[in-house]
C-alpha cells in the first residue's frame, strides 16, 4: 500500500526546490554579467573608446564602432518614431475596436516575433539590392527601424491609453479640435511612456548583430555619410571573438555593450516608474 | 478638411507594420519560391543533400536540427523559467519580488552575440571535457537559448500568475488546501493559457536565433545522431553562407528563409489564439 505523504511535508520540500532552481538561475544571468565585466574592465580606458581599432582590432579602440552604432541608432529612430507614435494614435484615438484594428494589431504583434535573421535577409534582398543602397548605414537604419516599430508603437499604445479620459472630454467641451487635443494634451501628458518606449529601441539597436551585419556591412572605418559601410560594436564584438583576432578587446567590446544596453534599460524602467506614479495620483 | 487629411495619414502611418510585413514575406518568397519548385518541394524538405553550388538543395537535416534546440532548449529552460516564476509570484516576499522580477527582464536585453560568446568559451570546453564529442553541439545550442529565454518566459508567466484572482486562492486556502496545492491545483491551473503563451513566444524566439547559435551549435551538415552531435539549423545556415552566396545558392537560402518564416507565422498565430483565450477568460 503507497504510503500518503503528509502534504505540509511535500510542500516544505517542494518550496526548497523551487526556491533552489530560482537561486541558481539568478545566480547564472549574475555570473555572466560579473565574468565579462571582470575580464573587460581592465581593456577599457580612454583610448579605447577615442581611438579607431588598427589592424583588424587586434590593436587600437573601438571608436569608429561606437561611431557607426549611433549613426545606426539615429537612422532607425528618425523613421521609427514617427510611424510608430502616428500608428499608435490611429489606434487609440481615432478608432473604436474594429476589425481593422484587430488586423493592425496582429500583423504588428507578428511583425514583433519575425527573428532578426529574416529582417536581415530582406533588408539585403530591399534596401541593399533591390533599391541599390549597398551595404550601408541608412540601409541598416531602415531595417533596423523596422524591427523597433512594434515595440514603439506598443509602448506608445500603453501610455496614450493611460492618459485620463476626463482630460480629452475638458478639451471637446473648450471646443478644441481632435488633433489639437492629441498633440497639446495628451501626447505631452503620454510623453513619459512613449520615451520609455524609444529608450528601450536604444538598447534593442545597440545590442542587435544580424540585421546589420547583413545590411551595413562590416568595414572597419569611420562612416562618412549615411551611405558607406560601417560596423557597429556589436559585429566588431562578434567579429573578433569569432575570428579570435584580439580577446581581450573583444571582452572590452562586450563589457562596453552590456554595461551601456543595461544602463539604458535601466533609464527606461526608471521612466516608467515615474510616469506610472504619476497616473496612481490621477487615479 | 485639416482633421479629415490627418486622420487618413494616421491611418496609412498604423497600416505602415502590416505594409512591411507584407512586402517582406512577398520579397522573401519572390526570391526564395522559383528555387523550391526548381528542386521540388519533397526533394528540398526532405533531402539531407546540401550541396547548393551542385545543385543539391536539401535542408531536411537542418529542419530537424532548428526542432531539435528549439525543443532541448525548452526542456531546459521552461522548468527553471516556471520554478522562478512560481517562486516570484507566490513564495517570495513582494520587496524581493519588485527589485528581481526588474533585474531579470533587464537581463533580457543581454545581446546575442555575448551569450554565445559564453557559450563558446565557458560552456563548450565543459562539455568536451565531461561529455565527449566536440563540445559543439546541439547541447551547448540548447543549453544557451534555454538561458536566453528564460527572462521573457519568467516573466510573463509572473504577470500571468500574478493576474489570477485573489479570491481563487481564498477560496482553495479556506477549503483547507494547503499553499503548494493551491498552487499546483488552482494558480497554475488558472494561468495556464498565459503562461502557454510565454512558452510559445520564448519557442518563437529559440528557433529565430541566430548569432549566439552559430557560435556554440558546430554548424555540421549532418543529421543529429546524439544531443553531443555538433548541428546546423536553419537559422545559422543562412547566417553562414550569406556572406558569398550567389545565384541559385542564394534563392535556396531565401527558400530556408522561408520554411522559417512560416514556422515562426505559426507561433504567433498559435500565441495570438491562446492570449485572446486568456483574455476572455
Amino acid at each position: 500500500m503507497a504510503t500518503r505523504i503528509n502534504p505540509l511535508i511535500s510542500q516544505r520540500v517542494v518550496k526548497v526546490q523551487l526556491w533552489g532552481l530560482t537561486g541558481f538561475t539568478i545566480a547564472i544571468l549574475f555570473f555572466i554579467v560579473c565574468f565579462v565585466s571582470i575580464k573587460g574592465l581592465p581593456q577599457i580606458t580612454l583610448d579605447f573608446l577615442t581611438t579607431n581599432p588598427g589592424d583588424m582590432g587586434r590593436s587600437g579602440g573601438i571608436f569608429s564602432t561606437i561611431m557607426s552604432t549611433l549613426y545606426l541608432i539615429f537612422i532607425a529612430l528618425m523613421i521609427a518614431v514617427p510611424l510608430g507614435i502616428g500608428a499608435a494614435i490611429y489606434l487609440t484615438e481615432y478608432t473604436r475596436e474594429s476589425r481593422i484594428t484587430y488586423i493592425i494589431r496582429f500583423g504588428t504583434e507578428c511583425l514583433a516575433g519575425i527573428p532578426s535573421i529574416i529582417l536581415g535577409l530582406f533588408g539585403f534582398a530591399f534596401f541593399v539590392m533591390a533599391l541599390h543602397l549597398g551595404w550601408s548605414i541608412l540601409s541598416g537604419g531602415m531595417t533596423m527601424s523596422i524591427m523597433l516599430l512594434p515595440t514603439i508603437i506598443r509602448t506608445s499604445e500603453e501610455s496614450i491609453k493611460a492618459v485620463p479620459y476626463a482630460l480629452r472630454e475638458v478639451c471637446f467641451s473648450l471646443g478644441v479640435t481632435k488633433w489639437q487635443t492629441v498633440t497639446r494634451v495628451v501626447l505631452p501628458t503620454a510623453l513619459p511612456g512613449i520615451v520609455t518606449g524609444v529608450v528601450l529601441s536604444i538598447g534593442r539597436c545597440i545590442g542587435e548583430t544580424a540585421v546589420v551585419l547583413f545590411t551595413a556591412g562590416s568595414s572597419l572605418r569611420l562612416p562618412q555619410s549615411f551611405f558607406d559601410s560601417g560596423r557597429t560594436m556589436a559585429v566588431h564584438f562578434y567579429i573578433l571573438a569569432r575570428e579570435g583576432i584580439s580577446m581581450p578587446n573583444a571582452y572590452g567590446t562586450a563589457t562596453i555593450l552590456i554595461f551601456s544596453i543595461l544602463f539604458i534599460n535601466l533609464c527606461a524602467y526608471y521612466l516608467m516608474r515615474q510616469f506610472l506614479k504619476k497616473y496612481a495620483i490621477f487615479g | 478638411m485639416k482633421e479629415k487629411l490627418i486622420e487618413k495619414i494616421l491611418m496609412l502611418l498604423a497600416f505602415s507594420a502590416i505594409g512591411v510585413l507584407l512586402l517582406m514575406a512577398i520579397f522573401i518568397f519572390k526570391e526564395g519560391m522559383p528555387i523550391i519548385f526548381k528542386a521540388g518541394i519533397n526533394n528540398f524538405l526532405f533531402s539531407t543533400h546540401w550541396a547548393p553550388t551542385k545543385g543539391y538543395f536539401g535542408i531536411f537535416s537542418m529542419i530537424v536540427s532548428s526542432l531539435y534546440v528549439t525543443i532541448g532548449a525548452l526542456i531546459i529552460g521552461v522548468p527553471l523559467a516556471l520554478a522562478c516564476a512560481i517562486t516570484l509570484a507566490e513564495l517570495a516576499p513582494l520587496r524581493l519580488t519588485v527589485i528581481l522580477k526588474p533585474t531579470i527582464e533587464l537581463l533580457a536585453g543581454i545581446p546575442s552575440v555575448v551569450y554565445g560568446f559564453l557559450g563558446v568559451v565557458l560552456l563548450v570546453p565543459l562539455i568536451r571535457d565531461y561529455l565527449g564529442g566536440p563540445g559543439l553541439s546541439l547541447l551547448a545550442a540548447s543549453m544557451i537559448l534555454a538561458i536566453m529565454i528564460l527572462p521573457t518566459i519568467t516573466s510573463i508567466s509572473i504577470d500571468a500568475i500574478q493576474a489570477v484572482p485573489y479570491s481563487y486562492k481564498e477560496g482553495s486556502l479556506a477549503l483547507g488546501a494547503t499553499h503548494l496545492q493551491t498552487i499546483r491545483m488552482v494558480i497554475l491551473k488558472a494561468a495556464r493559457s498565459g503562461i502557454i503563451t510565454a512558452i510559445i513566444l520564448g519557442m518563437g524566439r529559440a528557433i529565430g536565433e541566430t548569432m549566439a547559435v552559430i557560435m556554440v551549435a558546430g554548424n555540421a551538415l549532418k543529421l543529429p545522431s546524439s544531443p553531443l552531435s555538433p548541428v546546423r539549423p536553419l537559422t545559422s545556415n543562412i547566417a553562414l553562407e550569406m556572406g558569398y552566396a550567389a545565384g541559385d545558392h542564394r534563392a535556396a537560402l531565401f527558400a530556408t528563409g522561408i520554411v522559417l518564416f512560416v514556422f515562426i507565422m505559426v507561433f504567433n498565430v498559435l500565441a495570438n489564439i491562446i492570449t485572446k483565450r486568456w483574455q476572455q477568460e
